[in-house]
């Protein structure tokens, strides 16, 4: 790998003024209760980038106050599904002018790349809201085929106060991922970022009012999870919490919601995924995509393919081509076009992925790449590649959440399938092949909410999205992430001298 | 409020007199005899637009589409035919079998009809007065209502385009089987003159948002707006050949797209005796499946626990709306004994309220009908009214002397047998019938080859469910009438037409199903 940074390169963009530092409360940017703030800092650098308003349990009272007051007397969920859409389209339209801001937010605040920022994260979260707005107006319920004389229909209704929780890794495909869904179906809401990458939701806050969206509607809390996120999963006054991050605290969102007021709960959680290369394939190309399914985003995506299962007649001839590879696969700073990969996301992450790397060089595994820190400041790292992985080393179980490849060897379709379920999670799985049985075959047998054949990474807004056993529950994207912010209602009521039932 | 203070003050001036029904017009529908208003918008297109192009007909002929204010020519458009319906398809088929609409992604069709959207939000005046410049309608309601439904109708569509779902299904034994919704290729639409903006957005919304091409035939009465909107959607950015306009006759133009081998889809709206040409000219050439919404004689039923202010108004605008030019009008009009008489005597009160003028001037409730022909065919329906037994409670004759201007009319003691309880009038002719009990009135409701749509009105949860499921129509309104929007599908039973048109229901009308079904070797379930 060539590594261009040390963290003290030369910007390639003029980084934007922050503009906007304090908690989006009804409409209002506001200092916490506390007055107090935290530090977000540019990865690249380990600087302070801007001092964010701390939000705590009391400006969460104060959202969710907000959000009650805006569901139960606002216009919002009132409002005919195509007006919503109108505003909705409007928020998109908003976002689209502003591409190189937010992806210049999302870049220095979580050491994402800036080109791509633009042409995918930015421009996809526009789409995303599009998408959600052609649904607003397209929710709907049944009427039913009732076994007596009853005429009886569904209604599906917003299921009010939203609390969403989104981590660090895709700060704008996050916030619209949770975010659209909701107000399409009417739903009124708060929204936690994480601490580390507060800087775009504030901004989306901004350009959602600018579009039209009522005050209270949409707040957005700063602040970090043991406090204002917690008081969101424990709040008897929010009816439902999406969130997404890691097993550990998953397992206390759902605790909270559990000991509190037993507000539904959706879990988009952390992946081990198999990545499984059978003989007959294009090795070259499947080498790219393999790599991709590792680094991208510094492997910092839950969805990451981070165990490469690879069949035996190919193993030499694929280790061969990711050594290649690999060594044009740039790091440096976020900011320079040529760029591959950027800087973890903070230190605690940094030295994470260090110790698992430690743990991959102790346990046994063959270091083909990588292995150390990508320079002296700012928090990168080489991607690195294990081979002879084998299935009970602690990097082949553990999400690393960093640029670290682990390679297995197998033999057989029905050995795969079992090591690629041997797994607590079950998020996703890539399949390389061209014959279609064993695309066929291997696609049902994972356990995973997405599968993808002979590609990788192929989100779409009509992609439903998320995941199975530990990784999760209920979906994210598409029409089925709709439902987790509907309640359905059954009405039924006698009817007299029908002429058909 | 400006229009009831208006006419207020008119029946203030007539004071205490003893009127005629006749003599009232004459006072209060000046604006029939006033000069026209001249109105605030220019005819740029009068060709064919065929492949992305403006052109002349292949013949050179045109036609003149006229102002029904005044009978007078607004402009001469060229008049399609064969030659050109085969250019018009040629281009359509190209586009489609060569993309790039149906190639590209879904998400990119939804946003060439969301900019398309906005364009036409921008021209709305502009559209809007020559909607009612060469339909006649009012220009309030084209501008306010027509114009902006237009706009929701294909920002609707928009939304749908990237949520065509097909599905994945559970089949007896070890298959995987999936279906594919596909686009069917050119579909050939044809619309009728009374809602020509709305009639184009039904049917080419979902045509397009699943990513068909169209060769759309305007009425010969109303050729104009869909041109400019067309030349719209190619400024936002529509492929040439996906949307052609071809503006000319039923027979001429209309059979040519009916019986062409090449069209893989119709849609047609009008009346029920050309859809039966459509479908006979389908069956005869390449049995393209064909969505039919053709005419109706919808009831609307007032029943004994009515507060009888209401039903009147509402009842009013169920016939009267766009000079009773609706496929769905209200047309019969039973109401309860109980209620009958009161009933009878606001209605009638009602329709001699109405103001009838210039359609662009402000506050008018009622402009023209569309053309001689029409007019002529609803003087004829109220004189056999007349010669068949009915009373004439108010209107009955034409309105002016110029134009196609035509009083309200108000009929009662009408009976099921006569021509004006059975035909579709289309005019402003409100037939008034009594019934004793439901049953009664749902056999006599039903009691009618047309089924496209009927209005209950009454409080009664149980009376409102019985009726809602009795009735054998296409849509039933209860307590409001004429309530349309893009979500809500619209179509009839019997004679009324087949198929459904907007909401996701409409989808169909432009979708393959293709069931694809392969082996699945050791599958972990099943």
């Amino acid at each position: 790998m060539t590594v261009l940074s040390n963290g003290n390169a030369e910007s390639y963009v003029k980084t934007p003024k922050i503009k906007f530092t304090k908690l989006f409360i009804n409409g209002e940017f506001v200092d916490s209760v506390s007055g107090k703030t935290f530090e977000t800092i540019d990865p690249r650098t380990e600087e302070v980038i801007a001092r964010i308003a701390e939000g705590d349990k009391e400006d969460v009272d104060l959202a969710v106050k907000a959000a009650r007051e805006a569901f139960d007397h606002g216009p919002w969920p009132r409002l005919p599904g195509c007006e919503r859409r109108r505003i909705m389209l409007k928020f998109a339209d908003l976002i689209d002018e502003n591409i190189e801001e937010l992806a210049a937010l999302d870049t220095i605040d979580g050491g994402k790349l800036y080109n791509l920022g633009k042409i995918i994260d930015i421009p996809s979260a526009a789409e995303t809201i599009r998408y959600y707005a052609g649904a607003a107006d397209k929710i709907h319920g049944a009427t039913l085929k009732m076994s007596r004389d009853l005429q009886a229909y569904t209604l599906h209704e917003p299921v009010g106060v939203v609390g969403h929780i989104i981590p660090w890794n895709f700060p704008s495909q996050m916030f619209v991922m949770k975010v659209g869904p909701a107000l399409a179906a009417g739903c009124t809401m708060l929204v936690k970022p994480a601490e580390q990458t507060p800087l775009s939701a504030l901004y989306y806050a901004y350009l959602a009012k600018l579009a039209g969206i009522p005050d209270g509607v949409l707040n957005v809390i700063t602040g970090y999870g043991s406090t204002a996120g917690a008081a969101i999963s424990s709040h008897m006054d929010i009816d439902k919490v999406s969130f997404t991050g890691s097993t550990e605290v998953g397992r206390l969102v759902m605790q909270a919601a559990a000991a509190s007021n037993l507000k539904p709960v959706s879990l988009e959680l952390g992946g081990k995924s198999p990545f499984i290369i059978f003989d007959d394939v294009d090795v070259d190309k499947v080498a790219d995509l393999a790599l991709q399914g590792s680094f991208y985003n510094k492997g910092e995506i839950c969805v990451a393919g981070s165990r490469v299962f690879v069949q035996e007649g190919i193993y030499d001839k694929f280790l061969n081509k990711l050594e290649e590879k690999v060594k044009r696969w740039v790091v440096g700073d976020p900011f320079n076009p040529k760029v591959h990969q950027g800087p973890q996301v903070n230190k605690q992450q940094y030295d994470k992925i260090l110790s698992y790397i430690e743990h991959g060089k102790k346990g046994g595994a063959t270091l083909l790449s990588g292995g150390n820190p990508g320079g002296e400041k700012g928090y990168y790292i080489e991607p690195t590649i294990f081979t002879d992985v084998t299935d009970d080393m602690t990097i082949a179980k553990e999400e690393i959440f960093g640029p670290v490849m682990s390679v297995l060897k197998f033999k057989t379709v029905e050995e795969v399938i079992k090591r690629a379920n041997a797994t607590k999670y079950g998020l996703a799985a890539g399949i390389m092949t061209n014959d279609l049985n064993t695309a066929n075959t291997v696609s049902r047998s994972i356990r995973a909410g997405v599968i993808w054949i002979n590609c990788y990474f192929a989100f779409d807004k009509d992609l439903p999205y998320g995941g199975y056993k530990m990784s999760g529950f209920e979906r994210d994207m598409g029409l089925e992430a709709l439902n987790k912010y509907l309640q359905v209602k059954s009405v039924a009521t006698p009817i007299h001298n029908s002429p058909w039932l | 409020m400006r229009v009831w203070i208006t006419l207020k003050l008119k029946l203030f001036c007539l004071g205490q007199k003893s009127y005629l029904g006749r003599e009232f017009y004459q006072y209060s529908t000046a604006a029939a005899f006033e000069e026209p208003i001249k109105p605030p918008v220019n005819v740029e297109y009068n060709q064919l637009l065929i492949n992305g192009q403006f052109v002349d007909a292949a013949s050179g002929k045109t036609f003149p589409t006229l102002d029904p204010r005044t009978g007078e020519i607004i402009t001469h458009v060229a008049e399609g035919d064969v030659e050109d319906i085969n250019r018009a398809v040629a281009a359509a088929r190209k586009a489609f079998d060569e993309g790039p609409w149906p190639k590209m992604t879904a998400y990119e069709r939804t946003k060439i009809i969301l900019r398309f959207a906005d364009l036409v939000e921008k021209h709305n005046d502009e559209i809007a007065a020559l909607e009612t410049w060469d339909n006649g309608k009012l220009y309030e309601q084209s501008a306010e209502i027509e114009v902006p439904m237009f706009v929701r109708l294909f920002r609707y569509y928009a939304g749908w385009a990237d949520k065509i779902h097909g599905l994945t299904i559970p089949a007896d034994g070890a298959y995987h089987v999936q279906t594919l919704h596909e686009p069917i290729g050119v579909a050939g639409q044809i619309i009728p003159w009374n809602f020509p903006l709305l009639m184009l957005a039904w049917k080419v919304g979902p045509a397009l948002a699943s990513g068909n091409t169209v060769v759309l035939k305007t009425a010969e009465q109303t050729p104009l707006s869909a041109l400019i909107v067309a030349k719209l959607f190619h400024e936002a950015g529509l492929p040439p050949g996906v949307l052609n306009i071809v503006s000319g006759f039923g027979p001429t133009a209309g059979a040519a797209l009916c019986s062409h081998m090449d069209v893989d889809k119709l849609a047609f709206t009008g009346s029920t005796e050309t859809g039966k040409v459509v479908l006979e000219l389908s069956a005869k050439s390449n049995l393209k499946p064909v969505t039919l919404e053709l005419g109706g004689k919808s009831p609307f039923i007032v029943c004994e626990d009515a507060d009888v202010d209401q039903a009147v108004e509402l009842a009013h605008f169920a016939l009267f709306f766009n000079q009773g030019q609706c496929c769905c009008a209200g047309s019969r009009t039973f109401v309860h004994e109980k209620v009958y008489d009161e009933f009878l005597e606001k209605a009638k009160a009602r329709a001699l309220k109405r103001s009838v003028g210039d359609p662009f001037k402000p506050g008018m409730e009622q402009g023209p009908q569309i053309d001689a022909e029409q007019f002529e065919k609803i003087l004829k329906y109220i004189r056999s009214g007349t010669e068949g037994g009915a009373t004439l409670e108010t209107g009955g004759d034409r309105l002016g002397m110029k134009g196609y201007y035509i009083q309200p009319t108000v009929f009662s003691d009408v009976k099921d047998d006569m021509l004006i309880a059975k035909d579709e009038i289309f005019g402003p002719v409100q037939t008034v019938l009594k019934f004793k009990d439901l049953d009664e009135v749902i056999r006599r409701a039903n009691a009618s080859r047309f089924g496209l749509a009927a209005g209950v009105f009454t409080h009664n949860l149980d009376t409102a469910n019985t009726l809602m499921r009795a009735l054998k129509v296409g849509t039933v309104w209860i307590n409001c009438f004429d309530t349309f929007d893009a979500t809500i599908p619209f179509g009839g039973y019997k004679m009324s037409g087949q198929g459904r048109e907007k909401g996701e229901y409409s989808l169909k009308n432009y979708l393959q199903v293709k069931a694809v079904v392969a082996p699945v070797k050791n599958p972990a379930w099943l």
